[in-house]
Formats: structure tokens, C-alpha cells, sequence
């Protein structure tokens, strides 16, 4: 059949035509008849009693349908949010679990936590009620930062969590890494932030929720990466509804990175809502909600220390950490700072002995969890920030000291001593290449050229890995997920041999509908316009867990190729029957299925024809119809990484940081489409850009107030900020997944941060500069430089 | 109150409230969907139309300033409804994959038609600073770059017996 497009080919994204003519449906974009609009009262203070809400004058406002507060959900008997992850700390005791109510109980403990919900005919009566709405508040002292948090006499959120402390987790072989610091020849100290972010997807969070009160279905659409999860968790957990008459459609999503991937309180409310006030509920964010109620990534504090022999050789790591977790544990809150940080801390390196410890702490501050990378980014930056320091410290060029402890693709698969065994890689083959297109050679020339004008310039490298496609569901399971983590997919053949795929994952961005279709095309034969990809509604796709942790190809993907084998091998059971056969000699190629050595042949559009009229069709031992489904649940996590290097140029009279070069050449497995790995290591890059130079989520200290609640205090990487990038790749195939995909979502946001920092430091390293924390904005960076102690003029 | 304009080619007149934005007005009252609400502090440019050939944050204009004049949304850029043809800016959007997830393209796609037809030569880092007021969130904006370079190129070729 003509027009298969495969794997490996770059057609255009069949998903653009619709965004390109304004025709999208994003959840703000639904109406429904008779709705009403909703607004969220949220938390003034960063830590405060409830004493009284009064509704009075609100309910009384003509078109005033509720006034919802946490008492209308005790009284209800609603549960609380749910966290998706139970991990233990060192004494062997679970995390210390407080309830999230979905509308606060007595207390907030954010800036941004939701104290009632007002409901009304239009969206302007809805936020005049809200404001006549008077909420009498006790204020309590709060406290923002995690080193504060945990201090004797700090201001306690929860009665039953002395200290504010969660959990305080650790990994890894702690005696073994004492006696290896105790021979080292030298051992490189640092200490770092990593900087709180709020994620931003440029489509703000919404919901709309209707309940038919004829057949007690219940339909939510929302702002989602995981429809089915969502559905379960509130069915299930929080409402207590029976799952099966909820719908969760979570159509086109303006964009993710996480923090879409949570079951957020406002879904549960609005469902709940719905059914209480009779009419569909409808509630967008606006982006100054979003600041104070997007659940927020990062925020970490660590000591990490490297023991080095006398050649350079790595012998021990060692790190501690604390991870601010804001004011409630969110779905996934808990697993990122641990389980998603400390497997990552071997890096691409032989370091035998690790050993991290994380103190898991509450705050008055949104709740943190996930944010594209979640966890590997801040492993990353420990690890490339503490190479660059040894080397400086020893006078071991960067790159060779690199390349002693890089793990030799020859001892893949490689054990590493906090868990994961990663199956394949190339590090030393991803860095050689990434020399060679970031032409480090001419950098001295461009350093010179700098200097003439009187600029600083600096070169910085991250050679790093990622563990991502999550995940085996055993080993999550062991970890403290209360989930699977698998993937399905359904590969719908219709008479005409055209096919729909139902699949578990959530595009928002990550061209699936173009990357799916050329995996049916190129297994089943079928024309790449003739496969559609369907998805985001729990209504038409069977289950799924959603697009997070570069999961979508690689569980999802392998889900689909697992479904398209079993469409081929019933197809050669109707193929033999057609061609008077043996099915054993039934070949399948290129949307032929042949008897092997003749000429006789039948198309993959006469199969499906004949499966859907059984006139002659073996009927005593098949089934009509072509349709098969397949659940995937991978056995290890894939592991793609990759060497940047980052280029800056900085202007000692500004501070102005300006990134002028990027490079990466990253192993990211089989490429389905090239065009869009590109674009997805792109934006990836760009948002560890954003990390390193711009970005920074502040909250006073006393107040609990967030300080960079717009776009106007929280800087986004915008188009003049940026040069163009070098993108290459250098894949090894995974060998445990069927296409040897590794998965690319989150590898750029992960090994650029520590590459623009490094590469800011050696810029810097003349004034004896060491470390420079997140992000280098111009203010800090200046003042860096009027402290350093200035070098002698040359001349 | 009434006010009448041209909107994407065709006269309209619309009774609406003074103090509605319009963005808003196209999103709620006349189901224009296509321009996006990504901030409330004009910063992120994704409600971006043209009105009266500029290109303008819709988030900032208030529906009475429309009366008497002429405003094109991403809807009105290609071929009449149910038309596949794409203006040549979309269309290098398409080529250049200068979108993902689709939410900021209508406002990146009529701020570079604006861009080109006041230059219809820019350069790369004239095509950067006049997207400074747009945000993208998932192409890194290297793609959207390209696609503004290669629709200004296209908008500014001889059609063919030209």
C-alpha cells in the first residue's frame, strides 16, 4: 500500500492543522447548555486558622447557585486527596501522610490553599460573591524554606509531624562510602540550591463537570495528562462515585511538564459541585491562580561531597538533601525527591559507593511534585557541578577527568550502587561527538575574542543519564507506589483496513497523533493517513496511566507495538484460511500477507474486509472483527543521557548572562520521527535554560507570600533570550523495549541546567569562582563579580 | 452598547457590554475560540489578532475600541471555513514544526504576519525581538523561528505565472 510512513521518517504532525486554523478544543473552549461558572476562594495567608466563614451575603446575590466550603465536604463524607506513593524513611517507619482536604478544614497552610467555592450564573457574579464572601482568619506565623522548616522552635503545619518532617529517606551503602572517604586522596565539597520553578504550560488549568441526574453519569472535562487516573482517584478515593458512571475527557491540553499530572482538588470539587447545584460547572484558572495552586517543582537543598583517589577516580559520593514539599503531599510529591533523585546520583560514571539522604519537609508554601525531569534534573546538577569542582580543585582538565570515570560502553548493562542497572549506553560516544560539534576546539579563539571586548566567556559540560519510561510496575511497587505503572493500547481495524488506535497516553504537545501513526503504518502497512490516534477520554480508551516521565513512547508506544503484532497474527490466520495455506507459511510484509514461495497474496485491507464479512472465514476457530488490545509493563526504567555543552558570554558591567552556543548530542534509542525529537529536546533544553539563567519561584519569608506570582516577576525564557541549538543524536537501542526506544521528553530539561552553570562558573573561574546557585540572573552575577576579588589588569 | 467592525472579512455587529475585552468577546459571546487567554498581565501574547493590520494583545483592547474597524483572527487567516488551504505563515508553521502543543501558536502566527508585512525580510534576530512578546513553553522557540523566516519568505515569493 502506498503512502506507509515508518519509523525513522519525518512527516509533518497530522495534530497541526487544527491548532494552526484556531480550531483546538481546549477545556476553556467548552460550553455546555445552562452552565454556570465557578470560582475558588483561595488562602490569603501562608499559614492561618479558620475561625468562621460567613456566606450570608453571598447566597443571598440573586443568581448565587453555592457557596461550597470545607464543612459542606466533612459533612458530605468526602475524602482527601490522595498521594500515589507511600515511601519510608531510614528508621524503617512509612512518611508521615497528613490529609489534603480538597476544600481546607480548619487551616490553610499556603498561599493559594482553597477555602470554599462560590458558584453563580456568570463568571463576574461568581467573583463579586466570592469577594462577599468574609473569611475570619487567626494568622499564624509560616515558614517558606526547608532549613527553617526543620529548626527547633519553627512554626509547626501539622499537629502530628514534629518538625514539619515527611519522611527523612535515605539509599545506598553508608559504611561503605565512610570507608572510601576515609582513603580518598582528595574530596570535593559543595553546596547548592536548586531552585524552586513553577512550570507554566502556556494553557492555564480548567474544568467543567456536569452530572446527568437521569442515568447518575458524571462527566468532567479537565486539564490533564492522566484522564484515567484522575477518574479513578476521585472516583474511588475522594467522592466515593462509582467509577464506572464517570467520564474524565481531557481533551486538547495547552501543555504539561507535569504539572498536569496530578489529581488536583479543584477537579473533585467541580464534579462534586455539579451534582449539588443541578447545572454543569465550569471553572478557568487565571494565570494568577495558577502561580499560587500549579503544584510547583524542585526546591532543594544539598551537601554533596566526591571522594577521589589520587588519579581522579571517583570512589564514594556522598549526599544530603532536603526537599521542600510544601504545604500537603501531592500525588506524586514524595517519590520525586527520593526515589526519582537518589537512583540517579552513579550519573554516567563508576563511582562504587553512594550513599543520599533525603529529609522530605513540609513548608507554607504550593505544594511540590513533578516538573519535567522531576527529581533527575537535581540529581544531574549534584553530580556535573561536583565533576567540574573536583577538577578545578585537582587541576584535572574537565573533560578528562570525565572521561576516567565514564562508564565504558563495553560494560553495559552496568549495576550501579543505588539500584538501577542501566541496559545501554554510550556516554564517552556522546561526548567525543558533542566535542566536535560544539568546536571546543576554537573556543580558546572565541574566549580571546570575548575578552577583546571586554566580556567574560565560559565553556560548561554535562555528561549525564536519565532514568525515565515509568515504569516497571514491580519495581515501583517495591519503591512505595500504590499504582501499576503500565500502558495500554487498542488497535481498532475497521472493515475498510483504516485504523483506530485507542491509547492510554495524553498528547499535549508531543506530536503522538504523527509518532503513533507511523508505528502502525510501518507494522501493519496501512497508509499513514489511514491510522487515527484517539486519546484523552475515558469513554473511548479502555485505561491508561498518561503521558509523564518520557513514558508515551516507550510504554505506550511499546503497548501499540504489541497490539499491532497480535492484529498481524490474527491477520495470518485469516490469510491462511483465504490462501488455503498452513499458517506457518504465511508471510506478512509491507501490508501483504503472502504464502511463502508463491504468488498468492491478500492485502491487509482484503483481511480486514474478510474479518468483518465472514462469508468464507474459518468461524469454528476465530472470532470475527479485527481488533486487539495489549497492556504493557516494561521491565526496567530506559535510560537515555547524552553530553551538552553550553557556551556563555557575560558582560562583567551588567552581570548579563548570554547564552551563545548549545550543544547536545544525546542517546535517546530508536528515532520514530527525527523532527520531532528534535522538538522535543528543543523546548526541553530551553525550560533547563530557563532553570539556570531566568527562572526562580520566591516566597517571603515572613508573609509566606509568593513574591514571582506573574509573568511580570517570573522570568519565562522568551525568543530573544535564546540562540539557536545543536541537536544531534547518538543512539545505542534500548534492549529491553520492543522498538529499542529509550524516550526524549525530559533528557534536554535534565542535562542543561548543570551545563549552563558550569559553563557560567568557568566564565567566572578567573576571579576564583567556584559555584554560582540557580538562576544566574544579571543581580547575582554582578554582585559575584564585585566580590570576587578582581584579577590584575593584563596590560 | 452596538458596535460594528469587520471581522475576518465579513461586517458584524454585536451588542455587547463597554467594559468587555475582547478577547473575551470572542471567546464567549462570538464562540471564536481560536484566540487564547495564557496570562491576565498581557505579558504572553497568546490572544494576539490583528486589528486594523497590527497585531495587537486582545487581552488589552476593550470591545468599543472596535467600532468602525477591521480585525482578523487566527480563523479568518486561512481559506473560507471548511477549506483546507493555510495562509503561507501556517503553513511554514506546519513545515518548520513551529508549534507543539498548540496553545501560543494563533498568537505567534498573527504577530509574524503582522512582523512581515511591515519587513518582509527580517532577520533571525529581528524575528526574535519582535516574538519578545509572545511565549512558547514548548518549542524552545528555535522551530518557531524558522517558520517565521520561511512564511515571510513564502508571503514575499512570486506566485507561480506570476
Amino acid at each position: 500500500m502506498s503512502n506507509i510512513i515508518g519509523i525513522g521518517a519525518a512527516p509533518r504532525r497530522k495534530e497541526d492543522f487544527r491548532f494552526l486554523t484556531g480550531r483546538g478544543n481546549y477545556v476553556a473552549d467548552v460550553k455546555r447548555a445552562d452552565m454556570t461558572f465557578g470560582v475558588f476562594i483561595r488562602s490569603q495567608h501562608g499559614h492561618a486558622v479558620i475561625r468562621g466563614i460567613d456566606r450570608t451575603a453571598a447566597l443571598a446575590m440573586p443568581g448565587v447557585e453555592a457557596v461550597l466550603t470545607g464543612d459542606d465536604v466533612a459533612a458530605d463524607g468526602l475524602g482527601s486527596l490522595p498521594c500515589g506513593w507511600g515511601i519510608h524513611g531510614s528508621d524503617g517507619l512509612p512518611m508521615k501522610e497528613p490529609a489534603f482536604p480538597m476544600l481546607a478544614q480548619g487551616k490553610v497552610r499556603f498561599v493559594g490553599d482553597m477555602v470554599a467555592f462560590v458558584i453563580a450564573d456568570t463568571l463576574e457574579l461568581a467573583r463579586a460573591a466570592a469577594e462577599a464572601v468574609v473569611i475570619d482568619y487567626d494568622v499564624l506565623p509560616a515558614v517558606v524554606g526547608v532549613l527553617e522548616a526543620v529548626r527547633p522552635g519553627a512554626p509547626q503545619l501539622f499537629d502530628d509531624v514534629p518538625n514539619n518532617l515527611c519522611c527523612d529517606w535515605e539509599l545506598g551503602d553508608k559504611a561503605a562510602v565512610t570507608t572510601a572517604f576515609r582513603k580518598a586522596a582528595h574530596v570535593a565539597r559543595l553546596s547548592l540550591v536548586n531552585n524552586r520553578l513553577i512550570g507554566n504550560p502556556m494553557e492555564p488549568r480548567a474544568a467543567i463537570a456536569e452530572y446527568n441526574g437521569g442515568t447518575g453519569h458524571y462527566t468532567l472535562w479537565t486539564t490533564s495528562q492522566f484522564p484515567h487516573v484522575v477518574r479513578f482517584l476521585m472516583s474511588a478515593l475522594v467522592l466515593k462515585i462509582p467509577e464506572q458512571k464517570v467520564r474524565v475527557v481531557a481533551p486538547d491540553v495547552g501543555g504539561g511538564f507535569g504539572v498536569k499530572q496530578f489529581h488536583y482538588g479543584e477537579e473533585a470539587v467541580i464534579t462534586w459541585a455539579a451534582k449539588r447545584v443541578g447545572r454543569p460547572v465550569k471553572w478557568v484558572a487565571d494565570r494568577s491562580e495558577g502561580f499560587v495552586s500549579d503544584r510547583h517543582g524542585r526546591d532543594h537543598v544539598t551537601e554533596a561531597e566526591l571522594a577521589l583517589d589520587e588519579n581522579g577516580k571517583f570512589l564514594a559520593l556522598k549526599v544530603v538533601t532536603l526537599a521542600n514539599m510544601g504545604g500537603y503531599l501531592s500525588t506524586f510529591g514524595p517519590n520525586i525527591p527520593t526515589n526519582l533523585y537518589g537512583p540517579l546520583l552513579g550519573g554516567v560514571y563508576t563511582t562504587p559507593a553512594i550513599y543520599c539522604n533525603v529529609k522530605v519537609v513540609f513548608t507554607n508554601t504550593v505544594p511540590v511534585d513533578a516538573y519535567r525531569g522531576a527529581g533527575r534534573p537535581e540529581a544531574t546538577f549534584v553530580v556535573e557541578r561536583l565533576v567540574d569542582v573536583a577538577a578545578k580543585e585537582m587541576g584535572i582538565d574537565r573533560v578528562e577527568l570525565r572521561r576516567r570515570n565514564i562508564i565504558p560502553k563495553e560494560a553495559y548493562p552496568y549495576q550501579t550502587p543505588v539500584l538501577v542497572e542501566y541496559d545501554s549506553g554510550d556516554p564517552m560516544g556522546c561526548l567525543e561527538g558533542a566535542l566536535v560539534a560544539a568546536d571546543v576546539a576554537g573556543f580558546a579563539e572565541r574566549k580571546t575574542a570575548s575578552e577583546r571586548d571586554g566580556k567574560f566567556r565560559g565553556l560548561g559540560y554535562s555528561t549525564y543519564v536519565e532514568a525515565c519510561g515509568l515504569a516497571p510496575s514491580r519495581f515501583a511497587g517495591r519503591l512505595g507506589a500504590r499504582g501499576g505503572l503500565y500502558e495500554s493500547a487498542t488497535v481498532r481495524v475497521h472493515p475498510t483496513g483504516q485504523v483506530t488506535v485507542l491509547i492510554g497516553t495524553h498528547n499535549h504537545g508531543q506530536g503522538h497523533e504523527t509518532t503513533f501513526a507511523q508505528i502502525v503504518s510501518e507494522k501493519l502497512g496501512v497508509a499513514f493517513d489511514n491510522v487515527d490516534i484517539v486519546f484523552g477520554d475515558t469513554d473511548r480508551v479502555q485505561f491508561g496511566m498518561g503521558t509523564y516521565g518520557s513514558r508515551s513512547l516507550v510504554v505506550g508506544g511499546a503497548a501499540l507495538s504489541k497490539a499491532s503484532d497480535k492484529v498481524v497474527v490474527k491477520g495470518k490466520k485469516i490469510a491462511a484460511h483465504l490462501l488455503e495455506a498452513s499458517e506457518q507459511d504465511i508471510q506478512f510484509e509491507a501490508g501483504v500477507f503472502s504464502v511463502a514461495g508463491t504468488d498468492r497474496s491478500k492485502t491487509f485491507q482484503e483481511i480486514a474486509g474478510a474479518a468483518y464479512v465472514p462469508h468464507d472465514y474459518p468461524l469454528e476457530i476465530l472470532e470475527p472483527g479485527l481488533e486487539e488490545q495489549a497492556y504493557y509493563d516494561p521491565v526496567n526504567f530506559t535510560y537515555p543521557g547524552g553530553c551538552h555543552i553550553a557556551e556563555v558570554e557575560i558582560d562583567p558591567e551588567t552581570g548579563i548572562v548570554t547564552l551563545e552556543k548549545y550543544t547536545a548530542v544525546d542517546d535517546v534509542g530508536t528515532v520514530i520521527n527525527p523532527m520531532i525529537v528534535e522538538g522535543q529536546l528543543h523546548g526541553g533544553i530551553v525550560q533547563g535554560v530557563g532553570q539556570a539563567l531566568y527562572e526562580n519561584a520566591v516566597y517571603d519569608d515572613v508573609s509566606g507570600q509568593l513574591l514571582s506570582g506573574s509573568f511580570m516577576d517570573y522570568t519565562m525564557p522568551r525568543a530573544d533570550h535564546l540562540p539557536n541549538m545543536t541537536i544531534k543524536t547518538h543512539s545505542t537501542l534500548c534492549t529491553h523495549t520492543p522498538m529499542g526506544v529509550k524516550g526524549c521528553g525530559e533528557v534536554g530539561t535534565i542535562g542543561s541546567p548543570a551545563a549552563v552553570i558550569n559553563s557560567v562558573v568557568d566564565a567566572l573561574s578567573h576571579l576564583g569562582v567556584m559555584h554560582v546557585d540557580m538562576p544566574a540572573t544579571p543581580n547575582r552575577i554582578w554582585r559575584v563579580i564585585q566580590n570576587a576579588a578582581m584579577p590584575q589588569a593584563a596590560e | 452598547m452596538k458596535i460594528s467592525f469587520a471581522l475576518n472579512g465579513r461586517p458584524r455587529t454585536v451588542d455587547v457590554e463597554p467594559a468587555t475585552l475582547v478577547a473575551e468577546l470572542l471567546r464567549e459571546n462570538l464562540n471564536l475560540t481560536g484566540t487564547h487567554v495564557g496570562c491576565d498581565t498581557s505579558q504572553c501574547g497568546a490572544c494576539v489578532v490583528l486589528f486594523n493590520g497590527e497585531a495587537v494583545k486582545s487581552c488589552t483592547l476593550l470591545a468599543p475600541m472596535l467600532d468602525g474597524g477591521t480585525l482578523t483572527t487566527i480563523e479568518g487567516l486561512s481559506g473560507p471555513g471548511g477549506s483546507n488551504a493555510l495562509h503561507p505563515m501556517q503553513q511554514a508553521f506546519h513545515e518548520n514544526h513551529g508549534l507543539q502543543c498548540g496553545f501560543c501558536t494563533p498568537g505567534m502566527v498573527m504577530t509574524a504576519v503582522a512582523l512581515t508585512a511591515k519587513n518582509p525580510a527580517p532577520t533571525e534576530a529581528e524575528v526574535r525581538h519582535s516574538l519578545e512578546g509572545n511565549i512558547c513553553r514548548c518549542t524552545g522557540y528555535q522551530n518557531i523561528v524558522a517558520s517565521v523566516l520561511a512564511g515571510a519568505a513564502a508571503m514575499n515569493a512570486p506566485a507561480i505565472g506570476e
